[in-house]
């Protein structure tokens, strides 16, 4: 049905099957470097150390899985929102190509230690202004086609869709902004708490317009289509909308609270972000009220748990995310690992749920055939959500213990433990969130076996109906 | 309505993510580094601490190092004087990280002998026991020189000709020691933000054999790497027949002694502990 409406389907395949190897290379060293923790002699250097393979992963679970997925299905949605097929497929074979080159050099230039140590752009300027000109391709085409659509209201997934575009420019281009001295050196164009403040504003927004407007334009596309429902207030998700992208910005330097960035700053971020949780909870409720009378789906239809769980994960993201932003909880936790517990929330249980259902849905379609095993892919729910939640659990106990540790203090006044005494008590905890890493790896595996079947069976289905 | 109208929508978006970011991300530029809150003692990088910073980016120490001691407690008796922003006026970029699986860094400068450093980067558990950092023995290889002056000039930093030529001969070991020798180390905070001591310095343990276990452990954890297990003398001097007053020997561990290189264990170890610590020092002799 959807190549006789002449939808640009194979990039969609194309997007989907690479956005999974990048995602599953994320994992790996993801599981990896949670090991060179707990165990140092695991780094084999120069190349394979903590400090050059952790924004391997970072850049691989973000930009490859993360980024490669959305583009698949930015394509997929806008020309159904649309119906219209997309404006220029050729460009977008371009872009899919360009796309992997982009992945492939980030991985091999920071494994040899070229890295501009500003976490989610560490990539030195050649290998960034590629990511420019793969972002305008993208761009163009997308908002081409939205241009000389058939249907005429925007379905709320366009507005995030449209958003995530020109945010992820803005951002991009000005913490990107630098002097080069070499082909494979360059120094940021800012210094000192300035550079700090713009790098945790595009930190932050990289959070909004990457990981969560994405996302969600994601979730307002296929939670009705795995439902068969309608969302439950287009009124509620507009009101939302503008509140979202209007606030997400000011919130920067809650990363920075208690640094030299000026303290006014740093307040108009903490109440901004304690204000985002009306937003972000509108879109839990959305999602929620929308299952009114449906939830029995979430017992039969694996899809709608997936997707439920996501939104469910959205919403303690962004109520931990507030209270992390408030001075005192941040002067006690930051630093510490419940913060890593904290963003494995909002990745791996809120955007790779939400992308697990989305490839559920598409992949079967997009091939014409049916899903290969929903027993597996229940066993793949199962196991990332056990993986997700060991990790960040034991982070946040861990986190707590340390920051306890690290405040305690003696009669006369002195600290009670050096440094190194609250680390060392870290061990147990990081040994169970390598574990935590090695069940969701094995259930992302399942998962990859199951789609790499469903493609496999629906390409011999499509050869016998030739033949 | 503008949900039919996708380049009016994409402009009132785009006005819309701007508000937030000129004010909280552009206009702070304003006040940021203004020359008038410059501190006049912080200096620019030199060739070879410059070059040494670039391998700390290199190698992503700021993955787990932080440098920032916020205006806490929990931090400033532990690392030092808190951060200020004018410190960081030449760093581009800043380095202060997010997450600290190891210390905090912004004091680093000064706090331990080059020396230390050296065995701490070649085998971090041999100093640290159970530490989880990497071993970074590798950096004992020629720094690659070629792109030093560009360097100094692409960020307009004043250099002399013999400053580059001293480069010659220098290890990456070298360049990255000279830069966290200068880390936080600008602003005099260890000579004004040294620890006051008061009252009458009186060994609560003197005498007392049942303490001498304990400042055994203590000294095996946070003095045998310099000073060695049975204190014979390493990166720093002999122990043996310390023919010292307790009260001078407290003096010297609780608040260092800046000269010879010997780092504060007062912040780590506490009043009490450090009276254990010379307890143990004084009760060793040759044999």
């Amino acid at each position: 049905m959807n190549q006789q409406e002449g939808y640009a389907d194979d990039i969609v395949k194309g997007f989907v099957i690479w956005s999974m190897v990048w995602g599953l290379v994320a994992v790996l060293v993801g599981v990896f470097i949670s090991f060179q923790i707990a165990f140092p002699q695991l780094n084999f250097p120069p190349y394979l150390t903590y400090g050059r393979l952790r924004p391997i992963h970072t850049n691989a679970g973000i930009f490859g899985w993360g980024i490669g997925s959305f583009m698949a299905f930015f394509i997929y949605i806008t020309q159904r929102l649309t119906r219209t097929s997309l404006w220029s497929p050729g460009l977008a074979k371009v872009q899919l190509w360009l796309f992997n080159v982009v992945i492939a050099l980030a991985a091999v230039t920071l494994a040899m230690g070229m890295n501009r140590s500003k976490e989610y752009a560490e990539l030195e300027w050649p290998v960034a202004s590629l990511v420019v000109v793969l972002w305008v391709i993208f761009a163009v085409n997308i908002v081409m086609t939205i241009v000389k659509r058939r249907e005429e209201q925007m379905y709320i997934s366009l507005w995030y869709i449209l958003a995530t575009l020109v945010g992820v420019a803005v951002l991009y281009l000005v913490n990107n902004a630098a002097i080069p001295v070499s082909l494979t050196k360059s120094y940021s164009a800012y210094a000192g708490a300035n550079d700090a403040n713009v790098q945790w504003w595009y930190g932050h927004n990289a959070v909004a317009m990457v990981l969560t407007t994405p996302p969600l334009a994601i979730f307002y596309y296929f939670l009705p289509k795995a439902t068969g429902v309608p969302i439950y207030s287009h009124r509620m998700g507009v009101v939302a909308f503008w509140s979202l992208i209007f606030m997400y910005l000011w919130t920067g330097a809650h990363h920075l609270l208690w640094t030299p960035v000026p303290d006014w700053v740093q307040t108009l971020a903490m109440g901004f972000s304690v204000m985002l949780i009306a937003p972000s909870w509108a879109a839990v409720f959305n999602g929620y009220f929308s299952m009114n009378g449906q939830w029995h789906q979430m017992r039969e239809n694996y899809l709608v748990k997936f997707l439920i769980f996501g939104i469910t994960f959205y919403g303690m993201q962004t109520l931990q995310g507030p209270s992390q932003a408030v001075r005192t909880f941040s002067a006690f936790i930051h630093y510490t690992d419940w913060v890593p517990g904290h963003v494995h929330m909002g990745t791996l249980g809120w955007v790779s749920l939400v992308l697990f259902a989305a490839i559920y849905y598409t992949v079967p379609r997009l091939y014409h055939t049916e899903v290969y095993s929903v027993p597996l892919a229940n066993v793949h729910f199962w196991l990332v959500l056990t993986g997700q939640l060991i990790f960040s659990i034991t982070m946040w106990i861990a986190g707590v213990q340390q920051a306890a540790m690290l405040n305690a203090t003696n009669p006369d006044g002195s600290l009670h433990y050096s440094f190194i005494e609250t680390m060392v008590e870290l061990y147990p905890y990081w040994h169970m969130r390598a574990l935590g890493g090695v069940i969701y790896l094995a259930g992302l595996l399942v998962f990859l076996y199951n789609i790499y079947q469903t493609i496999a069976g629906g390409k011999a289905q499509a050869a016998a109906q030739r033949a | 309505m503008i949900e039919k109208k996708p380049i009016i929508f994409l402009l009132l978006a785009t006005l819309t993510i701007l508000v937030g970011t000129v004010i909280t991300m552009v206009l702070p530029f304003r006040w940021i580094n203004d020359p008038k809150l410059a501190i006049a003692s912080v200096k620019p990088y030199t060739p070879l601490q410059l070059e040494g910073r670039d391998i700390y980016i290199r190698e992503g120490c700021n993955n787990c190092h932080t440098q920032t001691v916020r205006p806490l407690l929990s931090d400033t008796e532990r690392y030092g004087e808190y951060s200020k922003s004018g410190e960081f006026v030449y760093d581009q970029p800043f380095l202060w990280g997010s997450r600290r699986n190891g210390p905090d860094l912004a004091r680093i400068g000064g706090k331990y002998p080059d020396a230390w450093h050296v065995k701490h980067m070649k085998d971090p558990r041999s100093m640290v026991p159970r530490s989880n950092m990497p071993s970074y023995d590798f950096l004992n290889r020629p720094l690659d020189t070629s792109l030093s002056e560009k360097k100094m000039k692409a960020l307009k930093f004043p250099y002399t000709p013999a400053d580059i030529q001293a480069l010659q001969g220098k290890s990456e070991m070298d360049a990255i020691i000279a830069y966290m020798q200068k880390v936080g180390n600008d602003i005099p905070w260890r000579k004004t933000g040294k620890a006051e001591v008061l009252g009458e310095l009186k060994n609560p343990f003197q005498g007392n054999m049942s303490v001498l276990p304990e400042g055994q452990k203590l000294y095996a954890e946070h003095c045998a790497q310099c000073h060695g297990i049975e204190l014979k003398g390493e990166v720093g001097p002999d122990l043996r027949d310390l023919d010292q007053p307790d009260a001078k020997v407290f003096t010297s561990v609780y608040g260092g002694i800046a000269a010879g290189g010997m780092p504060s264990f007062g912040d780590t170890l506490g009043k009490e502990r450090t009276w254990k610590v010379v307890t143990y020092l004084k009760s060793v002799h040759r044999k």
